[in-house]
């Protein structure tokens, strides 16, 4: 019920979203979705590719911070209101929602949005029963 | 273990006697430095200072202090107060940055040096029936033969075997059923991890090693608990403080409590000073260890300047010693940096990161003027990535690494993440600071 989002820990230098964005590159790596959180210090860079176990390694040679987790990756009907109910049916459930970010689906009639929540398997449970598509691969 | 007493009378005596004792002392040095050493005879003179102005302890304050640079200028023998006939010792220091800095021993001096030798290895817990093996390395050192003439005069089993060749060492000490060891904290660990290698022909059980001496390098607590836990068995260690400037190892060691390190202070006089005014603090501070030997004769040592930073407990000791006890080390002066006024030590920070997950040990301390004050900055290099799922573990890191550093320091510091290996790497002594307070912005 999940897909597979890499992590990345940055530092805020000029540059190094480029370096690290040209290392999967190189590697011939599809990136699918990108979100940053920052400080004015650091950054975590939070990526969907197509092979993430790859990535991860070739991140790792580069001597880089880098962590593979699982993702709740959410179909949303294309509708006004579709975020909100979605996100209502959540939290009915008392599950917080810790950040989310867009997940483009090439010729889909469905948005779809990578959710990190505290309780993966709750949040889970919530949006099947509310009938929401989770994909389970990188489309 | 069993609390013995090496010599009653010196060690337990009351402060009142003892400083009696140390004035009378003191005098009759600087009369002895007046009348045999060239060196100390101009440099006094040059003080004004003679025997009659040394009225009280506080009056050592007019002697000039006695630094490396001293014993490094005169090599090889040009601090040496007695004729070469009467020397029968001499020891030098490895003398990585310059000229060796070479020591000299009358018989007189050999026979206080075992005594104050012998007084630490009984606190350590050696008796006349310990068989105890010296991996020091024997040679110029003076931490292999001081350790062997002092637990020679209590009259134990020494059995010196020097450093290296381990699996030898490991078989003398199954064979002769050694009790206690010699060696630095580093390599005493070594056979440890060495010995359960080797665990599955010879069990940890076929060791009888019930006691570490160990000194010439310093020890956390983390790492004497680590050491303990890998012999196991009850293995209990010490730790030993000394210089071959102040006759090697022998100044001061632990007993069985091991809340400071015993000084023998009938031979070392000892004032903690402040490394940048060079006054002499009060006490209970901590600063730089001053020591002057009050018995050395062959090479005479007033007030020196041994750039230790520690302080001193006058406290008398629940074993029974009246002797004052010196902190284990906490950091060098020619490291101390100095932020707002407080002093710092890199080893304070070193401490403060210790025991925590998900970081390198590698660490830069950062120096920055912000208007008219200082800030300081500690980049540590983040190396567990699990920590990256959720945003707030790495803002729980940061304020644990904040916590910690600023508790120690008593100075508020900013903490920073930095990704792996971008600290740089020393092959030898590390850089740990990078001052930036005087760069033109």
């Amino acid at each position: 019920m999940f897909i597979k989002q890499l992590s990345v820990f940055i530092e805020n230098k000029d540059g190094r979203l480029a370096e690290i964005t040209g290392i999967i590159a190189n590697a011939g790596i599809d990136i699918r979705a990108i979100s940053i959180s920052d400080t004015t210090d650091f950054g975590i860079l939070r990526l969907i590719v197509d092979k993430p176990e790859f990535a991860e390694k070739a991140l790792k040679e580069a001597g880089l911070t880098v962590s593979l987790s699982n993702v709740i990756a959410v179909g949303i009907p294309d509708k006004k209101g579709g975020i909100a109910e979605t996100l209502a049916a959540i939290a009915d459930k008392d599950v917080s929602v810790e950040y989310m970010y867009e997940y483009i689906v090439p010729n889909s009639d469905h948005a779809y949005f990578i959710i990190r929540v505290a309780d993966n398997e709750k949040a889970v449970a919530a949006l099947q029963s509310h009938g929401c598509e989770l994909l389970t691969e990188v489309k | 273990m069993e609390n013995r007493i090496f010599n009653k009378e010196m060690e337990c005596m009351s402060r009142k006697d003892l400083e009696t004792l140390q004035l009378e002392r003191l005098k009759a040095l600087v009369d002895y430095c007046e009348k045999n050493s060239a060196f100390y005879a101009k440099r006094l003179a040059a003080a004004g200072v003679t025997a009659d102005k040394i009225k009280c302890l506080s009056d050592i304050e007019y002697i000039p202090y006695t630094t490396k640079d001293d014993l490094r200028d005169t090599y090889p023998f040009g601090m040496l107060s007695v004729p070469m006939e009467k020397i029968v010792r001499v020891h030098a220091s490895s003398g990585t940055t310059g000229n060796p800095t070479v020591v000299a021993y009358t018989r007189e001096d050999m026979e206080n040096w075992s005594e104050q030798v012998a007084r630490l290895a009984m606190a350590a817990g050696a008796t006349e029936s310990t068989k105890v093996q010296i991996c020091f390395g024997y040679g110029m050192f003076t931490g292999a033969l001081g350790l062997h003439y002092g637990l020679e005069k209590i009259g134990a089993t020494v059995i010196p075997t020097s450093s290296g060749n381990t699996e030898k060492q490991l078989k003398f000490m199954r064979d002769f059923q050694t009790d206690a060891i010699v060696a630095t904290p580093s390599y005493c660990m070594y056979l440890a991890e060495a010995a359960r290698g080797m665990a599955d022909k010879y069990p940890m059980e076929s060791y009888n090693l019930k006691y570490g001496i160990l000194g010439s390098e310093g020890s956390t607590p983390e790492m004497r608990t680590e050491i303990e836990n890998h012999w196991g068995n009850g293995f209990f260690c010490t730790d030993n403080y000394g210089m071959s400037e102040l006759n090697g190892p022998g100044m001061s060691g632990e007993c069985m409590y091991r809340d400071g390190l015993h000084i023998n202070e009938d031979h070392f006089l000892c004032e903690i000073i402040d490394s940048n005014s060079l006054s002499v603090m009060d006490k209970g501070s901590t600063g730089e260890l001053v020591v002057t030997n009050l018995t050395k004769r062959g090479l005479p040592i007033l007030r020196y300047r041994t750039k230790d930073i520690t302080n001193i407990n006058y406290d008398a000791c629940k074993c029974g010693r009246t002797s004052a006890r010196m902190h284990k080390i906490i950091g060098r002066s020619d490291d101390m940096i100095k932020v707002r006024g407080v002093n710092v030590f890199p080893s304070q920070v070193e401490s403060a990161l210790i025991g925590i997950n998900g970081i390198s040990p590698n660490y830069l301390i950062v120096l920055r003027r912000e208007g008219y004050s200082d800030s300081m900055e500690v980049r540590v290099e983040l190396i567990d990535g699990s920590l990256l799922d959720r945003y707030g573990e790495l803002v729980k890191l940061q304020k644990t690494i904040h916590d910690n550093i600023k508790n120690i320091l008593g100075i508020e510091i900013k903490v920073s993440l930095v990704e792996p290996n971008s600290i740089e790497r020393f092959t030898g002594k590390a850089k740990r600071v990078l001052d930036l307070r005087n760069e033109n912005k």
